[in-house]
């Protein structure tokens, strides 16, 4: 099977804590901190958007991939906020990219899990050999409703993942997907926020179908968790992916690295391929990597994969998904962020 | 309506694609046909690193309409090390501590969005190299 010849992920710098809008709302920050196990969340700039956050990422999975950007194929930006209703940001990231224009290019849409399905898909057309190799991207920059649960952990971010044949840093071994018709959150055409069915999200969604989508990859490789150096899960608060791990027997060592929610957020279609890259920064020759998505509607994509000899040397490449979460950070105010995700109406 | 000039920079605008000339090695960006040193014309296209140093920069308080949200914001000339120089904003930082000397990444940002529902114009901005 094709593997991973790159991967890249960028976090904005600009960052609000939890407590800072929990005070905003009246409500105790220490309470919500520690319910949602979230301290702090990216934010982006006014000048960044998924197509942006996808053009970063883009060139850090290039950079580590050493490829000439013109042999890349196919080039898939999964995301639920395209800044464009009509017009992919695909075309613009391949153009700034320097990819365009020999290249097949689709936007992807299935809230959190669009990320994972660019990779799906990127990774059939380079197995079947269609295209030689095939960028796929996970980036977003959601927003939730003020003063709704999801403002505490909406956030901005994305990786990026190139796929090919030739000299791959991980080997995929398996993939598996399951999806159902599960109404536990959307956004129809027009409306500015999502909505969700508040505790519907947890049992029938997340868990159902992580767990679900887990079960079914070890059984089909015939793997255990004990045989995974590093698991990653979707991480729409700091609980849900902890508790997903302990209910199919991971234990919090094999989480850790990739659970970057505190600091981050909730990337939505960058979450857990951002986890992802946080475990290939670290992964050492022949590790084994389990990774499980979730997209709300709803379904999830697993896929087990296996560092090889390359990775170590090609991490320093680009930078780490570490070195964007403690690196240069701007603080901003409820008042400063209010503004930053235009939610403040202008007489204009 | 779209403007036909930001479609037509884009190779500048989203590549940083100059023109190196194979007579004296200066490097004009955005890229000409002409070099505007030596009057040579065999040009090559290259591809400026996306880094630089601020030569000068001026913090703009009073912002034209469409940058309102931005001020107050940086503006700088950036040196490549091929030599190129472009005018940029710096952004992620406290316009305040921009300098010259400054070592910076070129980023790839939104510039601006036209009025009314119109297109999005992406370009590079510059955002200070560690903080
Ligand atoms: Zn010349």
């Amino acid at each position: 099977m094709a593997g991973i010849v790159g991967y890249g992920a960028y976090i904005p710098r600009n960052r609000i804590k939890t407590e800072e809008i929990a005070r905003q709302w009246g409500k105790d920050p220490a309470t919500m901190s520690r319910g949602l196990l979230l301290t702090e969340k990216s934010v982006p700039g006014l000048d960044e958007d998924t197509i942006t956050i996808s053009v970063a990422a883009g060139q850090a999975a290039i950079d580590r991939a050493g490829i000439d950007p013109a042999r890349i194929g196919a080039v898939y930006i999964g995301s639920e906020s395209h800044p464009y209703a009509v017009k992919p940001s695909g075309t613009v990231v391949v153009e700034a990219l320097g990819i365009a224009p020999d290249v097949h290019v689709a936007d992807f849409e299935f809230a959190c899990k669009a990320g994972t399905e660019a990779m799906f898909v990127a990774l059939g057309l380079v197995d079947g050999d269609r295209v030689e190799y095939a960028l796929a991207v996970g980036a977003d920059t959601s927003q939730g409703a003020p003063n709704d649960a999801l403002e505490y952990s909406a956030s901005a971010g994305g990786a990026a993942f190139v796929f090919g044949k030739t000299d791959p840093l991980v080997d995929v071994l398996e993939t598996y997907s399951y999806t159902t018709d599960t109404p536990d959150f959307w956004r129809r055409e027009g409306e500015f926020y999502p909505r969700h069915g508040g505790r519907f999200t947890g049992e029938p969604a997340y868990f159902k179908h992580v767990i679900a989508a887990t079960s079914g990859i070890l059984e089909k490789s015939g793997m255990a968790p004990k045989d995974f150096r590093h698991v990653v899960f979707h991480m729409p608060n700091g609980k849900f992916p902890q508790s997903a791990g302990k209910q199919l027997g991971f234990t919090k060592e094999q989480l850790e690295v990739g659970w970057i929610v505190p600091t981050m957020g909730n990337t939505y279609s960058g979450s857990s391929p951002t986890g992802l890259a946080a475990i290939l920064d670290i992964a050492e020759p022949d590790d084994l990597i389990l990774i499980t998505s979730f997209g709300s509607g709803a379904g999830s994509d697993s896929f087990v994969l296996r560092a090889t000899s390359l990775l170590p040397e090609r991490v320093k490449r680009a930078p780490t998904v570490k070195e964007m979460l403690d690196g240069p950070r701007r603080y901003l105010t409820y008042g400063e962020y209010a503004k930053y995700r235009e939610k403040i109406i202008l007489n204009t | 309506m779209p403007s036909p000039r930001y479609w037509r920079e884009i190779p500048n605008r989203f590549r940083l694609e100059a023109a190196r000339c194979t007579g004296c090695g200066t490097v004009a960006f955005p890229a000409r046909t002409i070099c505007p040193k030596c009057r040579g014309r065999e040009l090559e296209s290259v591809r400026l690193s996306r880094h630089g140093k601020v030569v000068t920069s001026t913090v703009v308080r009073v912002a034209p309409d469409e940058f309102m949200m931005e001020a107050p914001y940086a503006m700088a000339v950036i040196e490549t090390p091929e030599g190129a120089r472009l005018m940029t904003q710096v952004v992620d930082c406290d316009p305040d501590t921009v300098g010259p000397g400054m070592e910076v990444d070129l980023v790839f940002r939104l510039i601006r969005k036209e009025d009314h529902g119109g297109i999005l114009c992406y370009g590079h901005k510059a955002v200070p190299v560690g903080g």
